[in-house]
């Protein structure tokens, strides 16, 4: 009787530990696997065993076979990695080198998320003058001189009929004078009043909004805003809106929305009153139409505007407007 | 405006609580800024019972009082006549803020301790009695808080007026929208005249000039007044609304004003030269001394209520001092009339003068209220003043103004609003504010809204009054249809975004400064006389000298918030910014041009000091390769970079800095800051700079893209070294390779620049790097060997040039 496999591997195991690099290592694996190895010829005469041992036998065999390739694989692999072993570490701790990205202002990023929601829905961007007429920023928009309406916006001016435009809102009848309805714009931009206080910069921005198209209503402009609103907060923001006056448009809106901060309970940041100030809106008052030539009767629109400093400071919790346009690296580069 | 709650329930019962009114009026479009109750400050000052009284050892005249404040007993020094054993007196305790504006403390007077103080009427603003403390009712509860005890409560509303609404600059006024919330009715105050005398044609006559500035002016006469303070109830309800008290007359004027909204002036009879009102415009020179004692310059633009000789009053803006009600005036002219809007508000502009007259007049008082508000005004004048009423008011009305109707279709306001109201429910809302109605059919309405709201003038106005009443929350929110068909979006806004995104990349933080700068910035940027630059465009009213022309650079900006951050130690910055400048064009009255423009600055490190590395200062090159990258990423190729010709720029630094150009347009400049610029701007350290016109840039980025096919056949290099003169360019030879137009050159690299030894002076080693390729063939050593010496010979002729020596 030749050796059982026991004994087989028993010797196997005792030369693989005895080995002492990965060719003695080839070596055993083809002496006892190899075509004619010491394992491979057990199992070839399983075949004249007697038929009642010869499945315990097959059995017993194949596993041995099993055991010992993964045993001779894997001390293979560790001579094969010792070989390409290195000396020494780095601190891996040590600070990467850095790459500095800039950043966007505040300001640009805000303008931009606006700008993309309405973008989304299917409005154009638009922009105009930061240096204005006297006639498109206040009398294409019915605020006729010598209007208390004119008190609204403290304004700067260049020369009698030339102004720094007070507020986004030229755009609205720059726009309707070159393209017929439907008409579908957002417009932001820089505006200046002379105004400057804790709340108020002398420049600031903001996002003008308009669509005119026929059997457009003061419903239609709810819908637009809730949406804008809950994109640009989030779905949960209630709006309010509530009458107001701006002379170029009828009726006209204030639009508040839930305190972001307090989320209604009163803060500081909501004067108590749980509501933020976010937009003025209204429907195209018909004055401003005619003054670009629109038909009255089959056209209605609604426009909206929006200070961006004021979403700004509320996104990002800013408590100081003018930290906007100090550009205090330290403040810009949180954005 | 300031409105008082206890003076509006006078006129209109009120079922909301206070949060609920303020919360309504808000919703209906009198956006409620604030309330508190007037009375607070009545909560630290509490029923107290005197329980002990002992004379004051150190003064006669007081006497030291124990005070049962229900809490405790506090001792109290009184000088009150009338202080009396177990009498209730209002004792406030110390913090109380007294309506004279005195915050009480403990105490010590002549030696004894006080620990509050036992009040009268009027130290508490209750009442007129100045002569001793309140005796109050037996029955009140000793410590109970004063306003408690007594049910004293006022709001005190304050209301942020949108300036389309006059009508609800008075207590009346605000009463109505109140009463249209509530669906009820206003009361209005009967005014019931005195016995009359005599006739006002005998005594007096008004004559209009202009009917157009002054279509309406009464008068009335009130003889024999006597001029003093006024009640109680009287200086009480200004005080509720923020006025002060003046004099009975003065103050029935603006009582009557608060109450109605009509301004009223009162004027010294006696003081008017022949006793009569002329209204006319001011004539060139004339003069007049205002209330305020100021001399007023009058132009004839100005309307004049004027006596028999001159002007008395600015009309509807201010009285005159000479004819005011002083204490010994006994006649008395009431005016009461309706000036053009507009006309007072040139007036209010050009004099400086904004008072509660003209914030009415120039808004719009209602034209039918001026003689009830006369009669009103003259009953309590004769009522208080205790004066004789002279009979009938002169009422001069030359061109009545007429009544509105406007014509509404119901279908129409349902389109507009999205609302699906019908006639009745219109008509009801529009009436709840006192509009009156006619309903024609389904969908016609003929409205006429009340004289008072002279905002209303068209069918969007009557859309806007039914809106808010019926509340605009409650319009269902929906959504337009909008098409999908788009127009090409900005060229300008993509490009804009576009060169954002790559300079952070490029790791520069964009700032955003003010488009106003200081006057001085052209010198600080040591500008020529005739630079375009110094074309700025001035403000006329700016904020301050710092912000006071629009800036044609956005150098000084980027300047300004270096010094600023360098002061808090941010001293290593890349910063840019896109922004308009704007020229002047010189022609009057014009708007000037506006040119977007991209500035960069770069000052301090480009490596900090780090483990690596000690810290690099940035340069030149840096900034440069800013300009390449961006410019080779917006796919803008054959940019030239020139040196700044010496007195082309005065802000670089000569030698340091170059012109940029694509094709053959300048397009902007890279530099170092010229030393004499930073010291202008108190900056200790340099600074690198580019400017870039955004148009121009907008224009030469190309649409499109067009890929390349990947070489097929290897790339082979061949150097040279060339030494020579050293004031030629680098770029010259670069150049002077490209020109010779030898297919096969693929690529030129420059990658050394040496002077010094072993190169002999005067003389600078300059070593590039040529890369061959063919798109059909992999090219062997002898060809390019050929082409690459031919290109050697030919760079040494031309620049005069030497090969070292082996």
């Amino acid at each position: 009787m030749e050796k059982s496999i026991e004994q087989i591997k028993e010797e196997a195991l005792k030369e693989l530990e005895a080995a002492s690099d990965s060719e003695s290592i080839k070596d055993i694996s083809v002496r006892y696997l190899g075509r004619k190895g010491a394992v491979t010829r057990f199992l070839r005469n399983i075949s004249n065993l007697p038929l009642e041992i010869k499945p315990e036998a097959g059995k017993k065999a194949n596993e041995t076979k099993k055991t010992l390739e993964a045993l001779f694989n894997k001390a293979l692999k560790q001579f094969e990695t010792s070989s390409y072993e290195v000396s020494g570490e780095i601190d891996v701790s040590l600070p990467g080198r850095a790459i500095h990205q800039g950043s966007l202002h505040p300001i640009t990023q805000i303008t931009h998320q606006i700008c993309n929601i309405f973008i989304r829905l299917g409005f154009d961007v638009a922009e105009g003058p930061e240096v204005e007429t006297d006639y498109y920023n206040f009398e294409a928009l019915n605020i006729p001189k010598n209007h208390p309406a004119r008190d609204m916006q403290d304004t700067f001016y260049i020369s009698k009929n030339i102004v720094l435009r007070t507020h986004t809102s030229p755009t609205q009848p720059r726009i309707m004078e070159k393209q017929k309805p439907p008409v579908r714009i957002v417009a932001p931009g820089k505006v200046y009043r002379c105004d400057s206080d804790l709340t108020h910069t002398p420049m600031f921005h903001q996002v003008e909004g308009l669509l005119v198209d026929e059997n457009v209503s003061f419903g239609d402009l709810k819908g637009i805003l809730t949406t804008f609103v809950h994109q640009m907060f989030d779905e949960e923001t209630s709006l309010r809106f509530r009458p107001s006056f701006f002379p170029f448009t009828e009726p006209s809106a204030e639009v508040d929305i839930r305190c972001v901060m307090c989320k209604g309970k009163g803060c500081r940041v909501c004067s108590n009153t749980g509501w933020l100030e976010v937009l003025g809106a209204g429907m195209v008052h018909p004055a401003v139409f005619e003054n670009v030539g629109y038909n009255t009767t089959r056209y209605t629109g609604f426009a909206f505007g929006m200070g961006v400093e004021r979403i700004a400071m509320l996104q990002y919790g800013i408590d100081d407007i003018r930290k906007c346009f100090e550009n205090d690296l330290r403040f810009l580069r949180q954005f | 405006m300031k409105v008082s709650l206890n003076w509006l329930r006078k006129y209109v019962d009120v079922d909301l609580n206070i949060d609920d009114l303020a919360d309504a009026l808000t919703m209906v479009g009198l956006e409620v800024e604030a309330f508190s109750d007037r009375y607070d400050y009545l909560n630290s000052v509490v029923i107290g019972r005197i329980v002990e009284i002992s004379p004051h050892p150190n003064a006669d005249k007081l006497k030291l009082c124990f005070v049962d404040v229900g809490s405790n007993t506090i001792p109290v020094v009184c000088g009150a006549p009338n202080v009396k054993k177990d009498i209730l007196a209002p004792c406030a305790l110390p913090g109380t803020r007294l309506p004279k504006g005195t915050i009480l403390e403990k105490s010590v007077i002549h030696g004894e301790v006080s620990e509050g103080m036992l009040c009268s009427e009027i130290e508490l603003g209750l009442g007129a009695n100045s002569d001793g403390i309140m005796e109050l009712d037996r029955n009140l509860s000793v410590g109970d808080p004063l306003n408690q005890a007594l049910g004293l409560s006022d709001f005190a509303i304050e209301i942020d007026l949108t300036p389309n609404r006059p009508d609800c600059l008075s207590i009346i006024g605000t009463a109505r929208e109140i009463a249209g919330i509530q669906k009820t009715k206003v009361k209005y105050p009967e005014v019931r005249l005195p016995e009359s005398f005599d006739d006002i044609t005998n005594l007096t006559s008004v004559t209009i000039m202009d009917p157009d500035l002054c279509p309406r002016y009464a008068a009335s006469l009130v003889f024999d007044v006597t001029v003093g303070e006024s009640p109680f109830w009287l200086q009480d309800r200004l005080i509720s609304v923020g006025l002060k008290p003046i004099n009975n007359i003065v103050d029935i004027t603006n009582f009557v004003m608060m109450e109605t909204g009509q301004p009223l002036h009162a004027f010294d009879f006696d003081r008017l030269a022949e006793n009569r009102i002329v209204v006319r415009t001011a004539k060139k020179g004339e003069t007049l001394t205002t209330l305020d004692g100021k001399e007023r310059q009058l132009d004839p633009e100005m309307l004049m209520i004027c006596d028999g000789e001159k002007p008395v009053a600015i009309g509807g803006v201010m009285g005159g001092l000479y004819s005011e009600i002083e204490d010994s005036t006994t006649r008395i002219l009431l005016e009461s009339a309706y000036f053009d809007p507009v006309c007072i508000r040139k007036t209010s502009k050009k004099t400086g003068l904004n008072t509660d007259a003209s914030h009415r007049f120039e808004r719009g008082v209602d034209p039918d209220v001026t003689i009830t508000a006369l009669n009103r005004a003259t009953q309590l004048i004769a009522e208080i003043g205790g004066g004789k009423l002279i009979k009938d008011a002169i009422d001069e009305y030359p061109n009545p103004i007429p009544d509105r109707i406007i014509h509404l279709s119901v279908k129409a306001l349902n389109r507009r609003l999205g609302t699906r109201l019908d006639a009745i429910e219109i008509a009801n809302y529009l009436k709840s504010i006192e509009f009156g109605v006619e309903i024609i059919d389904d969908d016609k309405l003929q409205v006429a809204p009340p004289s008072c709201r002279v905002d209303i003038s068209r069918f969007e106005d009557i859309v806007e009054e039914t809106a808010r009443l019926y509340g605009y929350n409650n319009i269902e929110t929906t959504y337009p249809l909008i098409p999908a068909d788009h127009r090409q979006p900005l060229r300008k806004i993509d490009v804009r975004d576009r060169i954002k995104g790559l300079m952070i990349g490029l790791g520069f933080v964009e700032a955003i400064n003010y488009s106003f700068i200081s006057k001085l910035s052209c010198d600080r940027l040591e500008l020529e006389p005739d630079d375009p630059r110094r074309h700025m465009v001035d403000i006329l009213n700016p904020l301050s000298e710092d912000q006071s022309v629009m800036r044609t650079s956005l150098i000084p900006g980027l300047l300004e918030t270096m010094n600023y951050n360098i002061s808090v130690q941010n001293r290593n910055l890349k910063l840019f910014e896109i922004g308009n400048v704007f020229y002047n064009t010189g022609q009057e009255d014009s708007q000037p041009d506006e040119v977007e423009m991209l500035s960069c600055l770069w000052t301090g490190a480009r490596v900090d000091s780090v483990w690596f590395s000690k810290e690099i200062k940035c340069d030149f090159y840096d900034l440069k390769g800013v300009v390449e990258e961006l410019l080779m990423s917006m796919g803008i190729v054959n940019t030239l970079f020139t040196s700044m010709p010496p007195e082309s720029c005065f802000y670089t630094k000569p030698g340091y800095s170059a012109r940029i150009f694509v094709e053959n347009d300048l397009i902007g400049l890279v530099g170092e800051i010229h030393p004499k610029v930073l010291h202008n701007y108190d900056l200790k350290q340099t600074a690198f700079i580019f400017e870039l016109n955004f148009d121009q840039l907008t224009t030469l980025m190309p649409d499109t893209k067009s890929a390349q096919p990947i070489p097929k056949f290897p790339a082979t290099s061949r150097d040279i070294t060339l030494i020579i003169n050293k004031n030629i360019e680098a770029f010259k030879i670069l150049k002077g390779v490209e020109n010779l137009d030898e297919e096969l050159v693929e690529n030129i690299y420059l990658f050394d620049v040496f002077e010094g030894d072993p190169i002999p002076a005067g003389k600078k080693s300059i070593s590039v790097r040529i890369t061959y390729r063919s798109s059909n063939e992999t090219l062997e050593d002898d060809k390019v060997n050929h082409i690459h010496k031919n290109i050697t010979d030919r760079l040494i002729e031309k620049f005069d040039a030497t090969v070292p020596a082996e």
